[in-house]
């Protein structure tokens, strides 16, 4: 039953595409009969709208191509000739224009190449249709010249015999024509997608963006460190140094706050000023405790310790345990990732799960982390009201930002009414597993 | 007492030695990385070791590896972990085997040389001791999740000193109330969390960590 009615959605599409394939000839004629009728001048004036009309078809094939098997086929850059402009220069940018020539060859070719596989699986089960529906009832009409396929149909045995052909001809159809979808899926993406030269200049517009981004968010990263140590922990120590340097005048002089001039003046000492000196060291205490709580939060925010420790997976269960909401981690992670992918995806979800118990109302969270086919794949998913916006909400578009420089991806499904899931993607290599002894402790 | 002590920062290995001896304790021996301390727990056999969490050759939580693995040979062995920090992964790990005598503090905590000794102390006699900031996290999830919505403030305060581990006298003295206040508190904190009590220092701490992480 595997063919079902996948098979016959996959046929139908077949027959789509073997009808578009026709169409694709025919506006790919038109196309040469402007460019045939260029000398004659009307042909700068039917150029224009013909090629805007064959890229309408090619776009409207790229997109069948994705929704139906999947293969993404990166578009081509926006016709030379679009937007205002007399038809003359706008014909002539057509003529210099890379993509207007691969999809004028498409269109050629796709008759006679795409059209003719999907019409194969086609052709099989409208012939097995025939063989069951048709011939039951035709045979003894035509006589003995009546051959169905290989059998002579002209007795009830050999009726028999051309219907269990049929449905063997319409099974074989409908099993083949995912497998001509998918061939055509292939060789569309060879006719139709961008020619290599507009991938690269694509994928260098998009590592420079990228490139920026990330010494960006490092360099805002800098930023936050160098202000954390400023205000925290050395603003503490430099207290803590004058608060020490008040102890000792106390205790040279029995006056905190009096000159070195008078120090000198006054070595005598008489015991009442300990409470206050202990005063002031207690004060010098809490100071010290408060700078490493300073400087414990800000390695925190660097890296944290159990990331550095244990890895994702484990730095994960520890954001779970501290997270208001009963968190569920499964993580199947071999080895440790890189360094760089392993803290982005933390801080990821240590933002998710802070989203999560702000705004969605959620009890329950369940976060799995796996790493199959060279990407990292993080989902968390909550039963809270939905309605999360991506572009509302400037958290979300932080991590995408932050994901980008790794080409990693974030989705959002939050409909109205939950549940809200996200999905990170990074693409990374994983280390084999390490061999210490920080694994398999429970 | 015999006191097992692994630091790796010579500095720090060396106060806390002085430490341990102002306050009577043996320190048998003195190591600064993870294979040593195993051995050193494995020859010395001590009544409690003290662990600096992080420790060459891996500098990762070689420490509380080590501690985890000689607990498993020798179960209940008494085991204090410092550590610059504290992680709540961790301190679910040391209590995951529910038979005391652990202990997991900041390195802080150890200038409160008074406190510090009061919890080595504990954790020998097999006795359980959190750091506050582990039971302060504890306590905000339970307070955000409406566990312990019931209990009045002062009964807070007594749960907190009671998780890390503190004794009713200890307790006392932190808040400055008499001990039959202390014990009132106690009771009703176990009445209203539907704790059974336990006269039992180390089985009451166990009990109010459990609810504390639900």
């Amino acid at each position: 039953m595997k063919t079902g009615v996948g098979g016959w959605v996959a046929l139908g599409r077949c027959q789509l595409l073997s009808l578009a394939a026709i169409a694709a000839g025919a506006v790919g004629g038109l196309v040469v009969c402007a460019l045939l009728l260029l000398p004659l001048g009307v042909g700068f004036r039917l150029l224009p709208p013909t090629a805007t009309a064959l890229r309408r078809f090619s776009d409207r094939h790229r997109s069948w191509t994705v929704r139906w098997t999947g293969m993404p086929i990166s578009p081509p850059e926006p016709l030379a000739g679009e937007g205002p402009g007399s038809g003359r220069r706008r014909a002539v940018g057509l003529l210099g224009d890379d993509g207007f020539w691969r999809d004028l060859r498409w269109a050629l070719l796709e008759p006679c190449t795409g059209g003719v596989l999907v019409v194969v699986p086609l052709a099989l089960v409208e012939y097995g249709v025939f063989g069951v529906l048709v011939q039951p009832f035709v045979w003894r009409l035509l006589g003995d010249g009546n051959w169905y396929a290989f059998v002579p149909v002209h007795s009830t045995a050999t009726v028999l015999a051309a219907l269990v052909l049929g449905v063997a001809f319409v099974v074989a159809g409908l099993r083949l024509s995912p497998v001509a979808l998918r061939l055509h899926a292939r060789w569309s993406r060879r006719a139709l997608s961008a020619p290599r030269s507009t991938e690269l200049v694509r994928r260098i517009e998009y590592l420079a963006e990228t490139r920026a981004d990330a010494l960006d968010v490092q360099a805002a990263e800098l930023r936050r460190i160098e202000r954390d140590l400023h205000d925290g922990a050395q603003a503490r120590l430099v207290a803590l140094g004058m608060t020490v340097d008040r102890a000792a005048r106390l205790l040279d002089t029995g006056r905190p706050d009096t000159g070195v001039q008078e120090a000198a003046t006054l070595p005598l000492r008489t015991g009442h000023e300990l409470p206050a000196v202990r005063e002031l060291l207690a004060e010098v205490r809490a100071l010290s405790d408060r700078a490493l709580q300073d400087l414990r939060d800000l390695v925190h925010g660097i890296l944290p310790p159990v990331l550095a420790d244990r890895g994702l997976g484990d730095a994960v269960r520890s954001l779970a345990l501290d997270s208001f909401l009963d968190v569920h981690v499964e993580a199947r992670l071999p080895g440790r990732l890189p360094a760089a992918v392993e803290s982005a995806a933390y801080f990821a979800v240590g933002e998710l799960l802070a989203n999560a118990a702000k705004h969605s109302g959620a009890h329950d969270v369940r976060v799995r982390l796996d790493h199959t086919d060279g990407t990292l794949r993080i989902t968390v998913a909550d039963d809270g009201h939905g309605g999360a916006d991506a572009s509302r909400g400037s958290g979300l578009a932080g991590i995408r930002r932050r994901l980008s420089s790794f080409d990693g991806t974030l989705a959002l499904h939050s409909p109205q009414g939950g549940p809200t899931i996200v999905t990170l993607e990074i693409p990374c290599a994983s280390s084999s597993p390490k061999t210490s002894s920080c694994s398999g402790t429970g | 007492m015999r006191v097992v002590l692994a630091e790796d920062l010579f500095l720090l290995r060396d106060g806390l030695t002085r430490t341990l001896r102002e306050h009577g304790f043996d320190v048998v021996a003195a190591v600064d990385n993870g294979p040593a301390l195993l051995r050193a727990l494995h020859e010395e056999q001590p009544d409690v070791a003290v662990v600096d969490i992080r420790l060459p050759p891996t500098f990762t939580d070689e420490g509380l590896q080590a501690a985890l693995q000689a607990r498993r040979i020798r179960p209940g062995l008494p085991v204090l972990i410092l550590s610059q920090y504290v992680d709540q992964l961790y301190a679910h790990e040391l209590l995951a085997g529910g038979q005391g005598a652990i202990g997991y503090l900041l390195k802080d905590r150890v200038t409160h040389t008074a406190q510090f000794i009061d919890a080595v102390r504990t954790v020998a006699a097999g006795g359980t001791v959190m750091d506050p900031q582990v039971i302060a996290k504890l306590l905000a999830r339970s307070d955000a999740r409406g566990n312990t919505a019931e209990l009045t403030a002062r009964e807070h305060e007594v749960l907190k000193l009671m998780a890390e581990g503190r004794s009713n006298a200890a307790i006392m003295n932190s808040l400055h109330i008499s001990e039959s206040a202390v014990a009132k508190h106690t009771a009703s904190i176990f009445a209203k969390l539907r704790i059974e009590a336990s006269a039992d220092d180390n089985r009451r701490v166990l009990a109010v960590l459990a609810h504390l992480k639900r």
